[in-house]
């Protein structure tokens, strides 16, 4: 079992800034009154960074992704999550076959 | 009020199917972080200290060794900021709670749980035993599943030829459909997906991650006051 010294680092730092999100909310109360433009931005945070992270599979790294994201994003109108996984890998396998 | 041992139970009936739905994407993150060379412990390790699914899938996704210990953080840190918010919410209703039960708590507040704890205390006060209910469990189940992924993973050859590679992708777009908030959204994901790919493509990883957020919440900011604001919720 090994454990790397600088994967241990990245996970500790990882782990700190976490509970740190994590606990500063207990020190806020009452103090945070975000309002307008500013509520805007901060609850845009989570869906501005995980499509971040998952841009460049979306929509550069070929046909059978991008059109696989498409169908990705309409079951995820409907389906629940799970759901939303299996047929996202579903046809990106089947688009892939197809030699896109 | 009711015992102890049934608030507990009461919390880990409610997070049940949530739990049940971790295993496979915690089994999935497991085999991911195989590919990437993480071992089974690190990946245990990962799960038990971080416990951020989002989080880790996108450390996951721009891994590489050695590790890249400022990107990781700030990508993590990005991530993980709604907790101050679900903390701040969640804080009134933990009037039971000593310090140290509340700093305790908020190690295992995830959206799961902390979604069935602020449900519970519209209805009742909220007890140390009903989160622990929530928590304690659903933490152990991710820790397993994902150390459970890693084991397996190094078996399972090249995920491209399962589309494994395309799974986390596949379950962000279904978590950022579960933040959807009509025209505001649309307009953060098509500014964050643009610069992301754009940066991506011109000056390479990880650059992308941190050129989308920023200009997913630019646009939402510039959005912002325009649209509904306090009067919808």
């Amino acid at each position: 079992m090994k454990v790397d010294a600088v994967t241990l680092a990245a996970i500790l730092a990882m782990a700190a800034v976490t509970y740190a999100t994590r606990v500063a909310g207990l020190f806020l109360v009452g103090r945070l009154q975000l309002a307008g433009r500013a509520k805007a931005a901060f609850d845009a945070i989570p869906a501005a960074v995980l499509i971040a992270v998952i841009a460049p599979s979306m929509l550069a790294s070929g046909a059978a992704e991008t059109l696989a994201t498409v169908v990705t994003a309409a079951a995820a109108t409907r389906l629940p999550l799970l759901a939303v996984v299996a047929v996202g890998v579903a046809s990106v396998v089947a688009l892939r076959a197809l030699g896109l | 009020m009711q015992s102890p041992f049934r608030e507990f139970r009461e919390g880990l009936r409610d997070i049940a199917p949530a739990m049940i739905a971790a295993i496979p994407i915690g089994l999935l993150f497991g085999a991911l972080c195989a590919g990437k060379g993480l071992s089974p412990a690190e990946v245990a390790l990962m799960g038990a200290l971080v416990f951020a699914g989002g989080a880790q899938f996108a450390a996951v996704e721009i891994w590489r060794a050695p590790a890249p210990i400022t990107v990781l953080a700030f990508s993590t840190l990005l991530i993980n900021l709604r907790h101050v918010l679900m903390g701040a919410s969640l804080a009134p209703k933990m009037r039971g709670f000593t310090p140290l039960q509340r700093a305790l708590s908020v190690y295992v507040m995830a959206d799961e749980n902390w979604a069935m704890s602020e449900r519970r205390a519209l209805e009742r006060p909220l007890t140390v035993a009903y989160f622990a209910g929530t928590a304690i469990l659903f933490w152990l189940n991710w820790v397993m599943s994902t150390t459970l992924g890693a084991l397996g993973g190094s078996l399972m050859g090249d995920p491209k030829r399962l589309g494994a590679d395309f799974a986390f992708t596949a379950l962000f777009i279904g978590l950022v459909a579960g933040f959807w908030k009509g025209r505001a959204t649309a307009v953060t994901v098509a500014a964050s997906a643009l610069a992301s790919a754009a940066v991506y493509v011109s000056a390479g990883p990880p650059w992308h991650v941190a050129a989308g957020a920023l200009a997913g919440i630019a646009a939402a900011y510039a959005m912002g006051g325009h649209q509904h604001g306090e009067a919808a919720r």
